[in-house]
C-alpha cells in the first residue's frame, strides 16, 4: 500500500508540474480559440533560464547566495522573461493572423515551436544540462508519512502549484482583469463593444500564462534536473493532454486533467512498464475525447451558423 | 487559376472575381513570363514538368543530388496527399506522417525477413495493394474522431495519434518491428520479374508515381467528391443542408490521404531498404507542411512544387557552407529587389548598408585587432568579397548567439513600426543577419534548416496565406 502512496505522491507532484504548464495553454485557447504549440517550448526556455541562474550563482556546489533567495531569483526571473517572450511572440505571430482562417494560426505556432526548439539548440548546444538539484536542496529533509515520502523539491513544487492555481482562480473570478479575460473569452466583439481593451487582455492572458510555464520549467528542472531544446515538446504534449482531457479553456478542468495524467502516468510507470506510459496517457486522451469530445468539464460548444 | 479579362463569369460573384483580379505580379519582364505562363493549360503544364523531370538524370546527376531528388519527391507525395485532407477538406490532420510510417513499416515486414521462419518476400504487385488497402482503413479508424471533434480538438487527437505511432515502433514487438533499431535489408521493389536496384531507377518510379498521382488528384478534385470536400471545408452546417453526407465525405478525405501517404511510404521503405521509428517523427510532419503552406494548400502544383522547393533548399543547398552562403545572400539581395519599392528606396537602403558595413568594420578594427580577428567563415570569392565588410570577432560563437538575440528583437521591432523608421531600421537589420550568418548560422547548417524551416511556416502565413501558387480565398464574415 506504501507503493501506491508513494506513486501517487510522485503522480501529484508531476501533475501540479503538468497542470500549470495546461493552464497557461488553456487560458490562451480561451480568449483566442488558438492552439499555441509553442506553449511546451516556453516550459523549455524556462528551465534554461533557472540552470544559467545557478550558473550565474557559482553553480550547484558553491552558489554564493542562500537557496531561498537563488530559488525567488529564478522563479521571479523565469516568469517575467518568458512572460515577455509570451507577449512578444503574440505580437508578432499571432496578432497579424487574428481574423485569418482557424488554420493560419495553427501553423504559425507550429512555426513558432520548431523557430524556439532550433534557436535554443543554435544557442545552447544540443547537451544536456544538469541542475544538480541535490546539491543545493537535500533531498533526504523532506516529510516522512509512514513509510512514504516526499522531499523537499516534492514539496515545493506542490505548494507553489498549489498557491498559483488558488492564485490564478482568484485573479480570473474575483478582479477586473479577471472579469475581462471572461469577457473576451466568451465573446471578443460583444467585449469590445462594451468597452474592454481586447489587445491589452490577450496580452496580459499571454503574459500570465507564459509565465506560468516559466515557472513550471523551473520547477521541471528541480524535478527531473535535465534541461535539453526538445523537453518542450514532451511537456507540450502532456500539457495538451491535461488541457484536453480537463476541457481546454476551462481552468479547474487544466488542474483536474494535469493531475489525472500525472498520477496516471506515475501509476502506469510504477505498477505496468516505463515504456509504455506514453502510449497509455495518449490512450487516456483518445478514450476521454471519443466519450466526452469537450473533455471532462469543457462544456459542449453549440455550432452557430 | 487564370481569370478572363472581359469580368466577371457567368455564375460568379462580381466582387470576387474582382478580388481575384487583383493578383500580384512580379515588376516588369517577370510579370509578363507569368501572365504567359499563366495562359497554359494545367494539364500541359503537368506534361512538361515531368517530361523536364524525367530528363533531369540525363544532365548526369551525381549520387548525392540523385539522393536529394529522391527525398524532395517522397516529400512532394506526402504534400500532395496531404493536402486533400488539409487544404480540400479543411481538416487539420497533424498525424499523417503516421500514414507514410505504416506504408513503410507495413513495405517493410511484407517484404523483408522479419516475420515468419524465412520472411514474406510479397512482389510490389501484391504488396502495394494490401498496404494501401491497410493504410485506407486506418485512415478511415483516424478519421472516425472527426466525426465528433470539431477543429482544434481535431488536430489535437491526431497528433497524438502521430506520436502514438512512433511510441509504438519504438516499443511493441521489438523482435517484429525492431524497436529503435527498426527494420533492415528490406527488398527492393521487384514485380514482373523486373527489381528496381539503382537510385536513377528510383527517381524515375517517383517522378512517375507523383506525375500519376497528380493527375488522378486533378480529375478527382472536380469530381463530385472533391466539391463536396470543398463544400464540407467551407460551411459543414451547409453543405450537410445541401445533403451531403458530411462524416462520410470527411472519412473518404482521410482514406485517400492516407492512401497516398501509404503509397510514399512503401518506395520509401524500398529505396532506403530500412526504416526507424525516427523517419516517421514530428520534423518529417513539419517538413511536408512547410512545403505545402509555401505552395500554397489547396493547390495539387503549389503543394507539389513548394514541397520541391523547400526540400531542395532544405537537404541539397543548405549542406555545403558554399551554396548556402550563395543562397542566403542571393535570396535575400531577390526579396530586397522584389518588395522595396520605388527602387530610390531601395538604393538608399543598399547604399547604406554597404556603407555601414564598411565604416563599422574599419572602426571596429582601429578600436581592437581581435574584434576583426576572424574572418567570414563564408568561403570562397564571397568570403574574400566580405572580408573588410563583415566584422567576425576573434570568438565568433558567443558574438553570433548574442547577434542572433538581437536580431529576432530587431525583426519583431521591425514588423511593428512603420513608414521611415522601418527603413532606417531596415539597414542594421540587414547588416546584422549578414554578421550573424558569417559568425554562427553558416557553421552550423543543420540548426540553420531547422530554423529556416520554422521562419517559412511563420512567415508565409503572416505574409501570404495563401503561399505561391494557391490562391487568396475570399473570406465571409460570419
Amino acid at each position: 500500500m506504501s507503493f501506491f502512496f508513494q506513486e501517487l505522491v510522485n503522480g501529484l507532484t508531476t501533475g501540479a508540474l503538468y497542470a500549470l504548464v495546461a493552464l497557461g495553454f488553456s487560458m490562451v485557447y480561451g480568449v483566442l480559440k488558438l492552439l499555441n504549440f509553442a506553449h511546451g517550448d516556453l516550459y523549455m526556455v524556462g528551465a534554461y533560464i533557472g540552470f544559467f541562474v545557478i550558473q550565474w550563482f557559482g553553480g550547484a556546489q558553491h552558489l554564493s547566495i542562500a537557496v531561498p533567495l537563488l530559488l525567488v531569483i529564478m522563479f521571479v526571473l523565469a516568469a517575467g522573461l518568458v512572460g515577455g517572450l509570451g507577449v512578444a511572440i503574440e505580437r508578432f505571430a499571432y496578432r497579424p493572423l487574428r481574423d485569418a482562417p482557424r488554420i493560419a494560426p495553427l501553423i504559425t505556432a507550429i512555426g513558432v515551436s520548431f523557430f524556439l526548439e532550433s534557436s535554443a539548440l543554435l544557442l545552447f548546444g544540443a547537451q544536456y544540462r544538469v541542475y544538480n538539484t541535490a546539491d543545493f536542496i537535500s533531498l533526504s529533509s523532506g516529510i516522512q508519512i509512514g513509510s512514504v515520502t516526499i522531499d523537499s523539491v516534492q514539496i515545493l513544487v506542490l505548494v507553489l502549484g498549489v498557491v498559483l492555481m488558488a492564485g490564478l482562480q482568484l485573479l480570473v473570478n474575483r478582479t477586473r482583469l479577471g472579469r475581462q479575460m471572461r469577457a473576451v473569452a466568451a465573446d471578443r466583439e460583444a467585449a469590445e463593444m462594451l468597452g474592454i481593451n481586447v489587445n491589452f487582455v490577450i496580452t496580459a492572458t499571454f503574459f500570465l500564462g507564459s509565465a506560468l510555464a516559466g515557472v513550471a520549467g523551473i520547477m521541471g528542472g528541480l524535478l527531473f534536473n535535465q534541461v535539453t531544446s526538445t523537453i518542450g515538446f514532451i511537456a507540450g504534449l502532456k500539457a495538451f493532454t491535461a488541457a484536453v482531457v480537463g476541457g481546454i479553456g476551462s481552468i479547474p478542468g487544466a488542474m483536474l486533467g494535469g493531475l489525472v495524467i500525472g498520477v496516471a502516468e506515475s501509476f502506469v510507470t510504477g505498477y505496468i512498464s516505463s515504456t509504455y506510459s506514453n502510449l497509455i496517457v495518449f490512450g487516456i486522451l483518445i478514450v476521454v475525447m471519443l466519450i466526452r469530445p469537450s473533455g471532462l468539464l469543457g462544456r459542449a460548444q453549440l455550432q452557430k451558423v | 487559376m487564370s481569370v478572363d479579362p472581359q469580368g466577371p463569369k457567368v455564375g460568379a460573384d462580381e466582387w470576387v472575381a474582382r478580388q481575384a483580379h487583383r493578383r500580384e505580379y512580379l515588376p516588369s519582364w517577370l510579370g509578363d513570363a507569368q501572365r504567359r505562363a499563366e495562359r497554359i493549360g494545367w494539364w500541359p503544364r503537368l506534361a512538361i514538368a515531368g517530361l523536364a523531370g524525367l530528363a533531369l538524370p540525363l544532365l548526369g546527376l551525381g549520387g548525392f543530388q540523385l539522393q536529394v531528388g529522391i527525398d524532395a519527391l517522397v516529400i512532394a507525395l506526402l504534400a500532395v496527399g496531404l493536402n486533400i485532407v488539409v487544404g480540400w477538406a479543411g481538416l487539420l490532420d497533424l498525424g499523417y506522417v503516421a500514414f507514410f510510417g505504416f506504408g513503410a513499416y507495413g513495405y517493410a515486414l511484407l517484404s523483408s525477413s522479419q516475420l515468419g521462419a524465412n520472411g514474406i518476400h510479397l512482389p510490389y504487385w501484391l504488396s502495394l495493394p494490401i498496404v494501401m488497402i491497410g493504410a485506407a482503413l486506418l485512415g478511415l479508424a483516424v478519421g472516425l474522431p472527426s466525426r465528433r471533434l470539431l477543429g482544434d480538438y481535431l488536430a489535437i487527437v491526431t497528433l497524438f495519434l502521430g506520436e502514438a505511432f512512433v511510441e509504438f515502433t519504438n516499443n511493441v514487438a521489438p523482435s517484429k518491428l525492431g524497436g529503435p533499431n527498426g527494420i533492415t535489408g528490406i527488398d527492393p521493389i521487384q514485380a514482373f520479374g523486373v527489381q528496381l536496384l539503382t537510385n536513377t531507377s528510383y527517381f524515375y518510379l517517383l517522378v512517375i508515381v507523383l506525375v500519376v498521382t497528380m493527375a488522378v488528384l486533378r480529375l478527382l478534385e472536380y469530381s463530385r467528391t472533391g466539391r463536396a470536400w470543398r463544400a464540407v471545408r467551407e460551411d459543414p452546417l451547409a453543405a450537410a443542408a445541401m445533403t451531403i453526407p458530411v462524416n462520410r465525405v470527411k472519412l473518404s478525405a482521410f482514406a485517400c490521404a492516407a492512401m497516398v501517404a501509404a503509397l510514399a511510404g512503401t518506395i520509401f521503405a524500398a529505396q532506403q531498404a530500412s526504416v526507424f521509428p525516427t523517419d516517421f517523427d514530428t520534423p518529417i510532419l513539419i517538413l511536408i507542411y512547410a512545403g505545402l503552406i509555401l505552395g500554397g494548400t489547396g493547390s495539387i502544383a503549389g503543394a507539389a512544387t513548394g514541397a520541391l522547393v523547400v526540400m531542395v533548399i532544405y537537404d541539397g543547398l543548405l549542406r555545403s557552407p558554399a551554396e548556402a552562403s550563395l543562397l542566403f545572400y542571393g535570396l535575400g539581395l531577390l526579396t530586397l529587389l522584389v518588395k522595396l519599392r520605388p527602387w530610390r528606396r531601395l538604393a538608399a537602403v543598399l547604399g547604406a548598408t554597404i556603407a555601414l558595413g564598411f565604416a563599422a568594420h574599419a572602426i571596429a578594427a582601429a578600436i581592437s585587432s581581435s574584434a576583426v580577428a576572424t574572418g567570414p567563415q563564408s568561403s570562397g570569392w564571397l568570403g574574400d568579397g566580405l572580408r573588410d565588410w563583415v566584422i567576425v570577432p576573434a570568438n565568433p560563437q558567443t558574438a553570433g548567439n548574442v547577434g542572433f538575440v538581437v536580431l529576432v528583437c530587431l525583426a519583431i521591432a521591425l514588423v511593428q513600426v512603420k513608414g521611415r523608421w522601418r527603413t532606417i531600421l531596415l539597414v542594421p537589420t540587414i547588416y546584422l543577419a549578414a554578421f550573424v550568418w558569417e559568425t554562427r548560422l553558416v557553421v552550423e547548417p543543420s540548426i540553420t534548416r531547422q530554423l529556416m524551416i520554422g521562419a517559412i511556416l511563420i512567415v508565409m502565413m503572416i505574409a501570404r496565406p495563401q503561399g505561391l501558387l494557391g490562391q487568396r480565398r475570399v473570406e465571409v464574415a460570419t
